[in-house]
């Protein structure tokens, strides 16, 4: 590693032995990886994967109090993931004990202190911070030091911005110290795609399956998808970019996707085409069987696998706006045909708070909460990070939900019809 | 007994049993639940690996092709490392990834833990090595399985 005399100088102690160590840690990290320089940050914001106070992970919050007093508060400000509670969303006695008392005890001392190193503000909470909402949209060729799988695969692909893979507590040193390692993600050599991935179904495929299958088979490597301009197109309009942010969180999760290509479609497979896709690629052929097979592996680890759910969550990402708006009238509507009011299984959308107040200020708001539906702001992994939701039958429409948690991926037509059925058969 | 050669990612030395993960390691599912329940053992909590599912993660010689999963991965092993339930050492066949790799140097920065971390052993590693078996770490990544 290559650095600058200001970088050697930091590392030396210049700043102080908690700088040092930061730096260090940088240092290391981009050794791992053969980088031979650090480089600027040059995004306005950076983003945190890290946004709940665990009692169990106090020791990161020790760590963040030696970077308080260090007085390392200067660097970029950013945007979290979202807050893991929320009271509209609904749990039991036990749970919210156990929410409170057990688990979230290092919540306000965490908050507390990522006002002292830089969150921009108390709605910046939401793993789509890169929606026109939330303000933290990088642009093109920018370099990130962010965290949260499902932006940094949108801020890749989509956005064409260049991030890596980073881990919780190491993207904040990146934004304190202002810049990062040149590695993978941020250089051409790494951008380009190993895989190439041929879709060939009949219908559109769902996006958080599909993405679950690529991320399952190319696991930490670059896909380039072929084969649907016939259901995306070729610009990148608000359903397009609603439907990458799905499948993105679903191969970030199901693998370890952090940049995938889609030919005609993506900045980069725009530009360069097939140019992005290295000699020796591998094939990986997609249909609806492929699909099916898929889907029926996912394993169910509910103790009754036939119970009745007893909550439903669709929201992991966050959605976005036309999907509050789109999902709010087509459960409305079947729920018209069977001649029902309301949903059968207790339902919660989530979205970032930006989106929920712009949604609030619509009819569809109004006939969402007369369908029964919670709207709220919270991330549902963290909701279900404990052993008592292990027993709650759960289902969701998000891959990255059933991947961390004992939920139940069902597609979002599967979700409308179990939720607006008389007996919620799944 | 049968010798590998690999990349030296965190120094150290260690002698522990072989615990194998033939998919891609998911450090949050598998971590979660053990962590924060105080689990004995640190049992695998990932119910999508059934090479680990339930399995103690505490103190064995982790072999595996790579981390997969999101991007807490990497705090949650520095929160591993911080509280001594780490494994005795990571032995990666494949090149290690970004996740596992933050995770493994805020433990060696950051923390008094000791993980030997040794990556690119190769696919033949990963083909040889059986869950209890034992393995011992070098300093220079030679790593030695008995059979």
């Amino acid at each position: 590693m290559n650095l600058t005399p200001e970088q050697q100088a930091l590392l030396n102690g210049s700043q102080g032995e908690t700088m040092a160590k930061v730096v260090k840690t940088l240092v290391m990290y981009g050794d791992a990886f053969g980088a031979e320089r650090m480089v600027p940050v040059t995004s306005k914001y950076g983003h945190t994967v890290i946004s709940f106070g665990l009692e169990v992970m106090k020791p990161v919050y020790d760590l963040y109090d030696q970077l308080i007093e260090a007085g390392l508060t200067e660097g970029q400000k950013f945007t979290a993931d979202p807050k893991p509670l929320d009271k509209n969303v609904p749990s039991s006695l036990i749970e919210d004990l156990v929410f409170k008392k057990i688990m979230y005890t290092q919540q306000k001392r965490y908050e507390a202190q990522l006002e002292k190193l830089g969150i921009i503000d108390e709605d910046s909470y939401s793993c789509t911070c890169y929606l026109d909402q939330m303000g933290n949209k990088p642009a093109k060729g920018e370099i990130l030091s962010w965290a949260e799988s499902s932006a940094v695969v949108y801020a890749n692909s989509v956005l064409g911005a260049r991030c890596n893979r980073n881990s919780g507590m190491l993207e904040l040193m990146g934004s304190i110290a202002g810049f990062v390692p040149e590695f993978g993600l941020l250089t051409d050599e790494g951008r380009k795609a190993t895989w190439i991935i041929d879709v060939q179904c009949k219908n559109r495929p769902e996006a958080q399956l599909l993405g679950s299958a690529i991320g399952m088979k190319v696991m930490e490597e670059v896909p380039y998808v072929k084969g649907m301009e016939q259901w995306l197109g070729t610009e990148l309009d608000e359903a397009a970019c609603t439907y990458l942010k799905d499948f993105g969180a679903a191969t970030a999760s199901n693998g370890a996707v952090g940049l995938y290509h889609i030919a005609g479609l993506t900045p980069e497979a725009k530009e360069q085409g097939e140019a992005l896709i290295c000699d020796n690629a591998q094939v990986y052929v997609i249909d609806d069987a492929e699909l099916e097979r898929v889907k029926a592996a996912y394993p169910v680890i509910w103790k009754d696998a036939d119970a009745k759910p007893q909550l439903c969550f669709i929201g992991c990402p966050h959605m976005t706006l036309q999907q509050l708006h789109d999902m709010t009238n087509a459960i409305n509507s079947q729920l018209m045909r069977n001649g029902l009011q309301k949903v059968s299984v207790p339902t919660v959308f989530t979205a970032s708070p930006a989106v929920i107040r712009e949604f609030e200020k619509t009819k569809d708001y109004m006939l969402m909460k007369s369908c029964g539906i919670v709207l709220s702001y919270i991330c549902p992994l963290m909701y279900m990070n404990n052993p008592l939701c292990k027993k709650k039958a759960v289902i969701t429409s998000s891959n990255k939900l059933r991947t961390y948690t004992s939920a139940r991926y069902y597609t979002e037509a599967d979700i409308i019809r179990i939720i607006t059925s008389k007996e919620a058969k799944l | 007994m049968k010798e590998f050669k690999g990349r030296v990612v965190v120094p150290g030395t260690c002698t522990a049993k072989a615990l194998v993960s033939h998919g891609g390691f998911n450090t949050l599912a598998s971590y979660q639940m053990a962590l924060m329940f105080n689990k004995k053992g640190v049992p695998c909590g990932d119910q999508n690996n059934p090479d680990l599912y339930k399995q103690s993660m505490e103190g064995v010689a982790m072999c595996l092709p790579m981390t997969i999963g999101s991007t807490t991965g990497g705090m949650v092993l520095f929160t591993a490392c911080a509280l001594g339930k780490q494994p005795a050492c990571m032995l990666f066949s494949k090149p290690i990834d970004s996740l596992a790799a933050s995770g493994a140097i805020m433990g060696d920065v950051w923390t008094d833990a000791k993980m030997p971390v040794i990556d690119n052993l190769g696919d033949e590693f990963l083909e040889s090595v059986k869950t209890g078996m034992t393995v011992t770490v070098e300093e220079d990544g030679t790593v030695k399985i008995d059979d």
